[in-house]
């Protein structure tokens, strides 16, 4: 993005008003005309995906919040007084319920994304360090709103997770009394997780709003990691992004739809059908499938102290990965072995996740703690001696050259 | 490094596809209802009966708080009629308002009110029966028949056929059960937290008679309660299943066009 | 977008508007349960009835009670509220439309119009007055209080915020109020039970 915007007002009320505001200038620069590599694939479209979920979860939140009452008492029957009396609660309910998982499922493959491709690497650093904050914000909206239906497993998982807070030296019990507002979880717990809840979703926005701007600072990667070189490597956004994007997203909406009309209760738990009760422990506590992985990390470590602050590692070094990855190359698709270091890290994941569901009992105990150790390795021995001693693939001059290498065959006109 | 990671692919899918039970539970028996799948819908003279063997049988330990008697003439339910309704919530004593003198009177039920409760408050359930019988609204949704991932994603969670698995499950422990066994409590392998409960067999072959002369076995009347509380659970399933088939078909067609959309704006962009 | 031949152009046209319209039906489509949560739910509406048991209120007693989430007056009129009520006039009404929602629009406040089924000894009224909503009070049996010239000067509801005055048919005769007191929609299941709503 440089030189000036090539928005021209021609009526005198929009000339009027680029003077004051040059809202519509803005707009054209960075979501219309927007140089866009040409070559982005559909793993790009998450993006896109991700923002389109954000406002589906602010909506549906907002109607849902008119019909829902934070009190202990009243807060279970609220929600089912929204599933069976509200006009469509259950659809919006069962939105914003999947919705979350949705957001999640779009969150990984987006991440993901920019770990294979580089998208973390220099200059865009600022960038992938807000979206580990956005994550970690989206974290802990989603465990708060999980809460708020004050089933057994709401008030068991928030029983948990607040604990965890006690581990901290000297200061931890008080923490925990704090983030109560009590003896234990209850009440005070419930009405601040609602005021939070609602409130953070819009810190999120503005995070976005942020990570779009990092982003387009130096502009959007792309598959071969290859910077533009001019114009003949780009494409305008619209209509091109967003006719693409607007596609991707039908077809996410498709695969949400499936869950929310089919399945709207397979990736919650069946235990959260029962008010909770604080006196009675469910007999597997466990939280959501996007938080499993974290779950086994924080399990692996016998001490409590040393649990918690491996889970809260295993997100922040993703802040030090643009540091870690120590290659010149930014693209995975010039880099062999780093992808199949890459594909063993995403079974890894999805198997820590697996060990997260089951009890930390017989060989879970010990896969669990391998599986940790091999995701700490990834980053801390893995990632900055590939850089060192692997030897990249050849890479094309530019995006065109790649566009045009891999479309040589087919040039030959064909009527 | 490739075996590590084709051991690591071949466990997640050994580990995922089976099915695993919790310790002390029976997978439920995999019966089927009119109401599974894409297409499901529920059998009306089903849950009538259905609703007959709550309010005979369980009405009398378990409360049913989450339901009105107005919700058995909503559409998508049981299909009685306003009348039916209005007469059979009538047939129930409520406590009102308090009068002038604040005394609290019994009047008739009507079709706003909920669902009497047998107990008026936990601790006298659990006076009267050992344990509290827990309330029956949301209770197939609140159990799993079995568990693993591709499991529940074929077959379903299986909240049903663990409440017709407990009712029928009812059997003689073994000489080892037997051993172990609480007094006052009974055997059944399909319960959740163990295999003795407090429940004693609540079903009789013939107990509760139908006025179609339906069949009136204790594994009919398990199938009828457990679909009339899968109806309790989510009285709206029709409607969701209906609504999902519209709106499928639209994101289709809205997908195919968007489809077109891209091609022709990329057509001529070497990409 | 590149430029493209005729034929080309019109498809392409047809396709972007046949596209932007199916969008535009699913925005209206997804928008509107969005909305609609906002309408009375299942049990808002479960509640818009109520049954008034009439045998307990005696010649000359009201009862008040919440109907939708506002006081609903059911007097048992005296013979003398009911002859005062008849004498009066039409002309010398502030409002003449009967405000009932079981008679038609237009027809006048008469005291018959006021009622349902010719059972004029039951007065069943919103105690909302319709200035800006408060709820009128009814024990004016002996309180005296000057309405027009000739009229009764006792029976009646008296609105205390901003001093309107009500006859013994709910019909506005002096005061800020601009309409009579309304008479919503109810019947007689028996000669002592009527249905509101």
């Amino acid at each position: 993005m440089s030189g000036p915007s090539k928005y021209q007002p021609t009526s005198a009320v929009g000339k009027w008003f680029h003077e004051r505001l040059p809202i519509v200038a803005f707009a054209k620069d960075h979501m219309l005309d927007f140089p866009t590599p040409k070559n982005l694939n559909y793993f790009y479209t998450f993006g896109g995906i991700l923002a389109v979920m954000l406002i589906v979860q602010i909506i549906t939140g907002i109607v849902l919040v008119m019909h829902y009452t934070p009190q202990t008492d009243l807060a279970f029957n609220s929600v089912e007084h929204i599933m069976r009396d509200v006009n469509y609660g259950w659809l919006l309910r069962y939105m914003h319920m999947n919705g979350a998982s949705m957001f999640f499922i779009a969150v990984y493959i987006h991440m993901f994304r920019g770990m294979y491709y580089g998208s973390y690497k220099a200059p865009r650093e600022v960038l992938w360090m807000i979206g580990v904050i956005i994550y970690l914000v989206m974290m802990a909206t989603a465990f708060m709103g999980y809460v708020l239906p004050w089933g057994q497993m709401s008030f068991w998982g928030a029983k948990v997770i607040t604990n965890l807070f006690s581990a901290i030296p000297f200061v931890g019990d008080s923490v925990t009394t704090w983030l109560w507002g009590g003896y234990s979880v209850d009440n005070p717990t419930l009405n601040r997780f609602f005021s939070l809840h609602y409130l953070l979703p819009f810190v999120l926005a503005g995070l976005v709003a942020l990570h779009i701007w990092a982003l387009h600072v130096p502009g959007n990667t792309n598959p071969t990691g290859i910077s533009i070189k001019g114009p003949q490597d780009t494409v305008p956004f619209h209509p091109y992004y967003t006719m693409k994007d607007g596609f991707a997203v039908v077809v996410f909406l498709m695969f949400y739809a499936l869950f929310v009309f089919y399945g709207p209760n397979y990736m919650g738990d069946a235990v959260n059908y029962v008010p909770a009760n604080p006196l009675s422990t469910p007999a597997h506590i466990k939280p959501e499938w996007y938080y499993l992985p974290f779950y086994a990390i924080l399990r692996s470590v016998p001490d409590k102290l040393f649990g918690v602050i491996a889970m809260f590692s295993s997100i922040l070094i993703l802040l030090a990965l643009p540091w870690l990855d120590t290659s010149k190359v930014r693209s995975g698709n010039y880099r062999p072995i780093f992808k199949g270091f890459f594909i063993v890290f995403a079974i890894v994941c999805v198997a820590l996740g697996f060990i997260g569901s089951k009890p930390p009992e017989g060989s879970y105990v010990i896969w669990g703690r391998i599986l940790t150790a091999y995701y700490f390795a990834h980053f801390i021995i893995i990632l900055p001696l590939l850089g060192l001693l692997e030897t990249p693939n050849p890479m094309p001059a530019s995006i065109s050259d790649d566009v045009l290498s891999k479309r040589r065959p087919m040039l030959a006109p064909a009527e | 490094m490739k075996k590590f990671a084709t051991l690591l692919i071949v466990s997640s899918a050994l580990f995922g596809g089976v099915a695993l039970a919790e310790e002390g539970a029976k997978p439920a028996k995999g019966i089927n209802f009119s109401f599974e799948g894409p297409f499901g819908k529920f059998d009306r003279a089903q849950l009538q009966r259905g609703y007959k063997v709550y309010k005979e049988v369980c009405s009398n330990c378990h409360s049913m708080k989450l339901m009105s008697f107005r919700n058995l003439a909503d559409k998508g339910g049981p299909g009685f009629t306003e009348e039916q309704v209005k007469a059979l919530a009538a047939t129930f004593k409520v406590p009102a308002s308090p009068n002038s003198a604040g005394e609290i009177v019994d009047r008739d039920g009507q079709p706003s009110d909920r669902f009497p409760s047998p107990y008026a408050n936990t601790e006298a359930a659990v006076a009267a029966n050992g344990a509290a019988p827990p309330d029956l609204s949301l209770i197939t949704k609140a159990r799993e028949g079995w568990h693993g991932t591709f499991n529940q994603l074929w077959n379903g969670i299986g909240g049903p056929q663990y409440v017709y698995s407990l009712l029928t499950g009812y059997e003689e422990p073994s000489a080892e059960m037997a051993k172990e066994k609480p007094d006052g409590k009974y055997y059944n392998p399909y319960f959740q937290a163990g295999p003795f409960i407090s429940m004693p067999p609540p079903l009789a072959d013939g107990l509760v008679t139908f006025d179609d002369g339906s069949p009136n076995t204790v594994d009919d009347m398990a199938k009828d309660v457990a679909a009339f509380l899968s109806w309790t659970a989510e009285p709206k399933m029709e409607e969701r299943k209906q609504t999902g088939f519209e709106v499928l078909i639209y994101l289709a067609v809205l997908a195919g066009l968007m489809y077109f959309v891209k091609k022709k704006t990329w057509a001529n962009v070497e990409h | 977008m590149s430029t493209a031949v005729d034929g080309n152009v019109n498809r392409r046209d047809f396709l972007m508007v046949a596209t932007g319209a199916v969008a535009g039906v699913g925005a209206a489509l997804v928008a509107w349960p969005f909305i609609n949560q906002m309408n009375p739910d299942a049990s808002v509406l479960a509640l818009a009835s109520v049954e008034v048991d009439l045998a307990p209120i005696a010649e000359g007693q009201a009862v008040t009670i919440k109907w939708r989430g506002n006081p609903l007056i059911v007097r048992h009129r005296t013979k003398a509220e009911i002859e005062d009520a008849k004498s009066v006039k039409i002309e010398d009404l502030k409002d003449p439309s009967a405000r009932n929602a079981n008679v038609k629009d237009s027809d006048q406040a008469t005291d018959a119009n006021r009622v349902v089924g010719g059972k004029e000894q039951f007065l069943v009224m919103l105690g909302v007055c319709t200035h800006l909503g408060c709820v009128p009070d009814g024990n004016n049996a002996s309180r005296e209080f000057a309405v027009v010239e000739g009229a009764i000067k006792t029976g009646g509801w008296f609105c205390p915020c901003h001093g309107s005055q009500y006859d013994t048919a709910g019909r506005i005769r002096k005061g800020p109020a601009p309409e009579n007191l309304p008479v919503p929609p109810y019947k007689y299941l028996s000669d002592t039970k009527v249905v509101v709503g």
